[in-house]
This record gives structure tokens, C-alpha cells and sequence, in this order.
């Protein structure tokens, strides 16, 4: 008969009322959102202030006050997919391996004669000698320079293959390294985009990476994607080279050992530098916006030990010689040395705005990406647009709801009821689980929803409609329940286990605001089934007990 | 007093006009099809790559305007359309551009679209850019490759899981049906030159979902049937389990349109197509469960002697609440 067991009821109950209580602050949205930023601010160590204590009292901290992620295209911001170029670190490793194959090779000079860099294509390192009938002990004295790998996949193997082409020998990255090399740019770039980010104090943004090398960048509250790629898409690679002429002949082609670099300020005055750099911007600890003596804005840098006594040692050989700043392929300026720098700090003045300086030294001291980004996506939301598409939203899902909720009472009665205040508590409920995942409402999101409102009454349907044919074999009021719920049941499950299947496929292969549709409805199919085989069968069996009806319509 | 959509007993014969019924869905299909190969869709930038930019400004939205003062740039092939709702404000004026794919770009570059906001501020003051969406060549074709990879999976997935749960031939009646969706779907896409996109494909997608549901629901119905009315024909069980299930399927076929319709209104127009797909997709999906799935059950026919008559059609019935 009409039973279910009293811990059944209360957990229904205490279900019901969790998904209202984490639903709840999603209707004060604005209020929760200083509560909890103000509460993360404390928690860093800041000071509370009256605006602060204002902010935190806005909501009671014993509600719960997670809040549904709000997606770019509600909330306003930028989106960008780089594509991060794995290629450009092997060329480095390369060139970061020369010095020390040429002072090998040059120890067994006797043996394997002169030797010569030749142009190669990136990775590869050719390196021509003199005695290639002793190519052998070229080839074993740099496999005994070579490293062990580091990685998880690749032990016992080393990270360079050492070859012979002729009189030629070919230092390449193993493709064991280069997997483990691609792994490490990957990371570190997350990890300088992340610090980029971070440092221009934008909230919350998402920096996941997508498949082998692919970033995605997401930045609420943004003005444009053209901002976020100025702080991001630089690589700001800053080096210190000393400098063979100051007037180069741009149509001359760069040694092996040189670099020909244009002025930043004068596009066609270049600078012909020394390959190796002196000092590279891995050796900074710090670097702020300032003013020089001149007042014009500057950035001051300060060096690691290791740093400074390399800049200290070079400047004190090099007094009344240039030296080049060079950041990312430009020479900044390219100043005379008046004397040794021992300190460990400097500033470099070129011709920047204050806006610039600033960027610059947070660019510096986020470090440099190791590898350049190429952006293959890239889109912008104002937040107008964002407000807009919410208005719309939550007129369109009220208007649904209370649609529907009139024409399932119409249809149904008293059982309608008891499926309009289910379908409320379903959309309280999926809040409520949205709120706890932490899960993103796009817009497709909120069309889920929606979608959600006309479908979860589905299960209810079936059931009502099923007791309605039970009612007329007429086997009483009770057992026409009971076997409604009973033999609707292999249809409610099958329906929307394919339904969610769906929802599955959706949320693996779908990205951004698709996903997020996905989300709601995968949970949506969740927390129906839920409301209509628990709480609309909870408040039918109350009623019944209650009333005790000889005859019911439904 | 009940609203009742149909009436206690009805005894419709869905199958008398079988042949009309099928014939026609075939012949939706082939048009859809036609359509489809002639016309062709309207694509959106995920999948041909390209910008959309979207403008919003106080003054009228003058098309050839905008259009004069972007010729210079020289960027190919541009549209641009006006875009009107009834959500917006009197003096919020709304146009969509789009600019295909630059030649031999694989990346966007920010030059293009800092210029083409320029070219429209000279001409409009007060134009302000809500939206700018970029996407490269090389994303634009994985994104294709995604979308069809979904779509077949979803298929997939669902001829096993009816498979293992009904009878192979319901499984091949579902997929038909399912077809029969996405190909009308499709059709009415390149007919009314919707832009077709990635959320388009989502919207397929959830079409699939629903259109799978209403489809079990029948079968359930008529797995039970089957069992119960051994000996009449297949035909007449089939009529049957749908004129037992029409209320059923009615009633939320009308609360999920009723649903749609408010969203398809007052949503907004960045959601419009998607909701019309889905809208689309409600209606096609009720028809295709009822005339497409059952009659090629019907003309499949179905094993009637089932291996374990005793727990087909009440397997979750032991579940209790």
C-alpha cells in the first residue's frame, strides 16, 4: 500500500530543504558576492575597514553562500584560445647546449680537428669537423654529456640523440624530452599567464589547458580580448647582450654567434648583438614602475646573486662600451657603460608611457613565457550585453514556469499542484547543486533550464496519466496510485537515462557555453526524476494519509 | 473540471495512413535534403571561421552606412544585418557583422577589428561594441569534426542502450526517427537560412534527447502490450499503446512547448536560434516517435516470443520509494 518508511520521508524532506537553503543566495546574487569577496579579502590578511565590515554583514555567514559561476556571455568579459608554440623552446635548448659541445669537442681537438656550427633547421644542433674519420669519439664524448630524462614516462632515457650526417655531426632532442620539454613549457606558461592575470587583479578567471598545446584563457569583468592579449600574449623575454655595432646594415644576415635586432623606438636603426645573452630575465627578483632622474616614466629591475655577479663581472670588462636591453626581439635602448653595475639593480628608460611602464614591470615580474602564443579564438562580451541577456532570461523562465505551472493544475487538480510546487522545488534543487559543483550558467545554460521546466514535468505526467488508466480498472484510489508510480517506472528510467546519455556526450565533447548547457540539463534530468518519484510521491502519500479519499480524480 | 487535451478513450487508427504518413516523411527528408545540397546552410564563424562583431548604439542603424565605411579595408565578403527584438529598449538599435576568414590568417589579428571599430566610430559616434567573436581556420575545422563526432556518438549510444533494452528492431525504429529529426532539422535550417553554429548542434543534439524520449516512452508502452496481448496482431497493439500513451505524449509535448515559446519570445535574439532548433525539434520529434519509429517497427516486425516475458516490461518496478 501507500507507504514509505518514516527515514524515507525525513530524507526527502531534509533534501528538499538543503536545495532550498544553497539555492537561496543565488536570489541576493549581488549581496552574497561582496559577502564573499569581503570575506576572501580578510582571509589575505586585509585590514577591515567600515567598507569591508559593511560588505561582510550584507549576508549572514551561517547561510550557505556559494554562488552559481556566472559565464562570460552573462556576466561581460574576454575569452581568448592560444595556442602555445612548443617548437620555439627546443631552438633554445639547442642554442643552451652549443657552449658546451663546442668546449667537448674542442678538449678532443686532436682527434676530431676544427669544428663549425652550420645553420640548422629549430632542435637541431649540426656542428661540422675537421677529422670526420674520428667522427665515432665526437659522437660517444657528447653522448656522455647528455642528460637523463625527467619525467615520469621517459626513464632511462637521456634527453639529447647525438647522429653523424657525413662530416657533420646532429645533436637533437630525444622524443622522449620533447615530450617531457612540451609537458614543462605547458606548465609554465598556465603558471606565467595565471601570475599575469593575477597581477592585473581581475576576478576569478579560468586558465585551463586543452589538449596537447592549447590554453584557454577566461577573464570575467574584462573590457575587451585586445586588453587581455596585451597582458598576455607578450612573451616579454628580457635579455642583457653586449653589443658588436650599434648602426647595423639591416640586409646584412646574422652570424651564427650574433643577433640583428631593430631599435624599439627608431624601426630602422638595428643593432647588431653577441647571440649569448649576458644576463636573461630568469635571473630578476623584482621590478617596479618608477620615474628617472629625468622624470620620465622607467621601470627599475633588481638581479638574483647569480644575476648580479654576472651583470657585475660584464659591465666591469665593458666600461665605455654599450650593452643592449632587449625585450622580446627589440633593443629597448642600448646605453654606455660608465661603470661596473655591482649592485644588482638598474633601470631601463625607453620611450614608454606611465601605462606602459606598468605593464611592462608586472610583465617582468611574472616572468617571461617560454614559448610564444598564437590565438587561434578569441571573443568579447560587454557586460551590458551580459545584463541584457539575464533580463531576458529570467523574464523568459518565469513566464515558462508560471505557464506551465497553470496548465499542469488545470490539467490535474490537486495532483498538479503537487507537480507545480515539485517542478519549484527541481529548479531550487538544481541551483543548488549548480551552486555546489561550482558549475557556470551560460545562456544555452539558462535555455536548458528552461527546457528543464516543460520536460521535468514529463515523469509526473507519465505517473498521473498512468494512475488515471488504473482509475478506470477500477481497483480503488490507493492501489491506482500505487501502481501508477510502480508501472510508470521502466518508462521514467529508460526515457531519461537516454536523455542523459545525451547530456553526457554533450558535456565531453562540447565546450564553453554549450557545456554549460549540458550541465543544467544532465542535472536537471537528475533532479527531476528526483522531485517526481520522491517529492511529488511524498506529498501525494501525506495528502492520502490525510484525506483518506474513497474516490479521487487526477 | 479538467482541462483535458484528449478526450478519456480515444481509439484513433494511427496506422491507417500508414503509407501517406511514412510516404511523407520520406518525402520531407528528400526535400530537406534538396534543400540542404542547393541552398546550403548558413554557417556561422565557429565552423567557416571569421569575426561577428555586434553593435548596439542609440542612433538608427544605417546598413549601407556601415557598409561604405568598411569597403576601404578591403576585408572580403562582410554582412551585415540589422537585428530587432521586442526585449529591447526604443533606442537600442542592434547589427550583427560578420567578415569571413582572412585569407592565409591562421590567428585573428587584432588589427582587423581595432580598424573595422574605428571605420564604424567615423561614422556613428555614440557605437558601442557588446560582442566581438573570433575564430581561426584551424578551430573553425576541429570544431566540425567535434560537432559530427557528437552527433554520431549520440547515435551510437542510444541504437545500444535500446538494443540492449528492447528488441534490435526498436533500436533501428529509434534511429530512423532520430534521423528523420536532424535531417528535418537541417532542412528547415538552409530553408530559412538560420545561422547554423555550434550551439545549433547542441540544439540537435537536446532534439535527439527528447525525441529518444518520447520514443521509449512508446515503446515501454508497447513492450508491455506485447506481452499482455499475445495473440492479437502487431498492428493493432501498436494502435493501441499509442492511443494509450496520446495523453501522455500531448501533455508534455504542450508544457515543454509552452516552455520553449516563452523562451523563444522573451529570451533575447543572442538564444533565438537555439531555442527555435529545439522549438522545431519538439514538434518533429512527437511526430517522428509516433509515425517514423513505429512504422518501421512495424514493417521490421517484432519476435513475439520473448526469451523472460516476466521481467521485460516490469524491471524497475521492484524500486520502490
Amino acid at each position: 500500500m501507500l507507504q514509505i518508511a518514516l527515514w524515507k520521508r525525513l530524507l526527502i524532506i531534509l533534501v528538499c530543504v538543503w536545495g532550498l537553503l544553497s539555492a537561496a543566495p543565488n536570489l541576493f546574487y549581488g549581496q552574497v558576492e561582496r559577502h564573499n569577496d569581503a570575506a576572501i579579502a580578510l582571509e589575505r590578511g586585509a585590514i577591515s575597514t567600515d567598507e569591508i565590515a559593511a560588505d561582510l554583514a550584507a549576508w549572514p555567514g551561517a547561510l550557505p553562500s556559494s554562488l552559481v559561476n556566472l559565464g562570460l556571455d552573462l556576466r561581460g568579459g574576454a575569452q581568448l584560445l592560444a595556442e602555445v608554440q612548443l617548437g620555439d623552446v627546443y631552438q633554445a635548448r639547442m642554442d643552451g647546449y652549443w657552449p658546451e659541445v663546442r668546449d667537448t669537442l674542442r678538449g678532443l681537438r686532436d682527434q676530431v680537428g676544427t669544428i663549425r656550427r652550420q645553420e640548422s633547421v629549430a632542435g637541431e644542433l649540426r656542428v661540422r669537423i675537421g677529422q670526420p674519420e674520428n667522427m665515432q669519439v665526437a659522437v660517444d664524448a657528447i653522448r656522455a654529456i647528455a642528460q637523463p630524462v625527467v619525467s615520469l614516462t621517459g626513464i632511462g632515457a637521456t634527453d639529447i640523440d647525438v647522429g653523424a650526417d657525413g662530416d657533420v655531426l646532429v645533436v637533437s632532442l630525444s622524443e622522449e624530452e620533447r615530450i617531457a620539454t612540451d609537458d614543462r613549457t605547458m606548465q609554465q606558461s598556465l603558471e606565467i599567464i595565471r601570475r599575469r592575470v593575477d597581477e592585473a587583479g581581475t576576478r576569478e578567471p579560468t586558465i585551463q589547458r586543452q589538449g596537447t598545446d592549447r590554453i584557454l584563457i577566461q577573464v570575467p569583468g574584462i573590457g575587451s580580448a585586445q586588453e587581455l592579449k596585451d597582458l598576455i600574449g607578450t612573451t616579454a623575454r628580457l635579455t642583457f647582450h653586449a653589443v658588436i655595432s650599434t648602426n647595423a646594415d639591416p640586409g646584412r644576415s646574422a652570424g651564427i654567434d650574433e643577433l640583428l635586432h631593430p631599435d624599439m623606438e627608431f624601426e630602422d636603426q638595428f643593432y647588431l648583438l653577441v647571440r649569448s645573452p649576458v644576463v636573461s630575465g630568469d635571473d630578476l627578483v623584482d621590478s617596479q614602475p618608477g620615474f628617472d632622474q629625468n622624470g620620465l616614466p622607467a621601470v627599475t629591475f633588481r638581479f638574483n646573486a647569480t644575476g648580479a655577479r654576472a651583470f657585475g663581472e660584464f659591465t666591469a670588462v665593458n666600461v665605455g662600451q654599450p650593452f643592449a636591453i632587449v625585450l622580446d626581439e627589440e633593443v629597448v635602448t642600448a646605453p654606455v657603460i660608465q661603470t661596473a653595475i655591482t649592485g644588482g639593480s638598474g633601470q631601463i628608460t625607453g620611450n614608454f608611457n606611465v601605462e606602459e611602464a606598468n605593464r611592462l614591470s608586472i610583465l617582468l615580474r611574472a616572468g617571461a613565457l617560454p614559448a610564444e602564443l598564437v590565438f587561434l579564438q578569441e571573443s568579447t562580451v560587454g557586460p551590458e550585453l551580459g545584463a541584457d541577456s539575464i533580463e531576458a532570461g529570467k523574464l523568459a523562465s518565469m513566464v515558462a514556469l508560471a505557464a506551465v505551472l497553470v496548465f499542469m493544475v488545470l490539467s490535474y487538480g490537486t495532483f498538479g499542484v503537487f507537480a507545480a510546487i515539485a517542478l519549484g522545488t527541481n529548479i531550487a534543487l538544481i541551483f543548488g547543486v549548480l551552486s555546489l559543483i561550482g558549475g557556470t550558467l551560460t545562456l544555452p545554460g539558462i535555455a536548458g533550464i528552461v527546457l528543464t521546466i516543460g520536460m521535468a514535468v514529463d515523469a509526473n505526467v507519465l505517473v498521473f496519466e498512468r494512475i488515471r488508466e488504473e482509475l478506470r480498472t477500477a481497483k480503488g484510489p490507493a492501489r491506482a496510485i500505487e501502481l501508477g508510480y510502480e508501472r510508470a517506472m521502466s518508462a521514467i528510467v529508460d526515457a531519461n537515462i537516454t536523455t542523459f546519455i545525451i547530456a553526457t556526450i554533450l558535456f565531453t565533447l562540447g565546450s564553453g557555453p554549450v557545456r554549460g548547457f549540458a550541465v543544467t540539463l544532465g542535472i536537471g534530468i537528475l533532479t527531476s526524476v528526483f522531485t517526481a518519484l520522491f517529492v511529488t510521491r511524498l506529498m501525494v502519500v501525506f495528502w492520502f494519509e490525510r484525506r483518506r479519499p474513497k474516490q479521487i480524480e487526477v | 473540471m479538467r482541462l483535458r487535451l484528449v478526450p478519456k478513450q480515444t481509439n484513433f487508427d494511427f496506422f491507417r495512413f500508414r503509407k501517406i504518413t511514412f510516404g511523407g516523411s520520406i518525402v520531407a527528408m528528400v526535400a530537406s535534403i534538396a534543400i540542404w545540397l542547393i541552398v546550403g546552410l548558413n554557417f556561422g564563424i565557429d565552423f567557416l571561421g571569421g569575426t561577428t562583431i555586434r553593435t548596439e548604439s542609440t542612433q538608427a542603424v544605417d546598413v549601407g552606412t556601415y557598409r561604405e565605411a568598411l569597403s576601404p579595408l578591403g576585408l572580403g565578403d562582410i554582412a551585415i544585418t540589422e537585428v530587432n527584438d521586442l526585449t529591447f529598449a526604443v533606442d537600442q538599435n542592434v547589427a550583427q557583422i560578420r567578415i569571413q576568414a582572412q585569407e592565409g590568417a591562421e590567428a585573428i589579428t587584432s588589427e582587423t577589428i581595432t580598424a573595422v571599430e574605428a571605420a564604424l566610430r567615423s561614422v556613428d559616434a555614440a557605437i558601442q561594441f557588446t560582442s566581438v567573436e573570433s575564430v581561426g581556420p584551424e578551430v573553425s575545422g576541429e570544431l566540425i569534426l567535434t560537432a559530427l563526432l557528437a552527433v554520431s556518438a549520440s547515435l551510437v549510444a542510444i541504437l545500444f542502450y535500446i538494443w540492449l533494452r528492447f528488441e534490435w528492431q526498436f533500436s533501428v525504429g529509434a534511429i530512423a526517427a532520430l534521423v528523420h529529426d536532424v535531417v528535418l532539422t537541417i532542412g528547415i535550417f538552409s530553408l530559412l537560412q538560420i545561422r547554423f553554429d555550434l550551439a545549433t548542434i547542441a540544439a540537435i543534439l537536446t532534439i535527439i534527447g527528447y525525441s529518444i524520449n518520447d520514443t521509449v516512452v512508446l515503446f515501454d508502452r508497447l513492450r508491455e502490450n506485447l506481452i499482455k496481448y499475445k495473440k492479437r496482431p502487431l498492428i493493432d497493439v501498436m494502435n493501441l499503446s499509442t492511443n494509450e500513451t496520446l495523453s501522455r505524449t500531448l501533455m508534455t509535448s504542450v508544457t515543454t512547448l509552452i516552455a520553449l515559446i516563452a523562451l523563444l519570445i522573451l529570451g533575447g535574439d543572442v538564444i533565438r536560434g537555439f531555442v527555435f532548433a529545439i522549438t522545431w525539434g519538439v514538434v518533429v520529434g512527437t511526430y517522428s516517435s509516433v509515425y517514423v519509429a513505429k512504422n518501421v517497427v512495424l514493417m521490421l516486425g517484432v519476435d513475439r516470443e520473448p526469451k523472460k516475458p516476466s521481467d521485460a516490461g516490469t524491471q524497475f518496478a521492484d524500486i520502490d520509494a
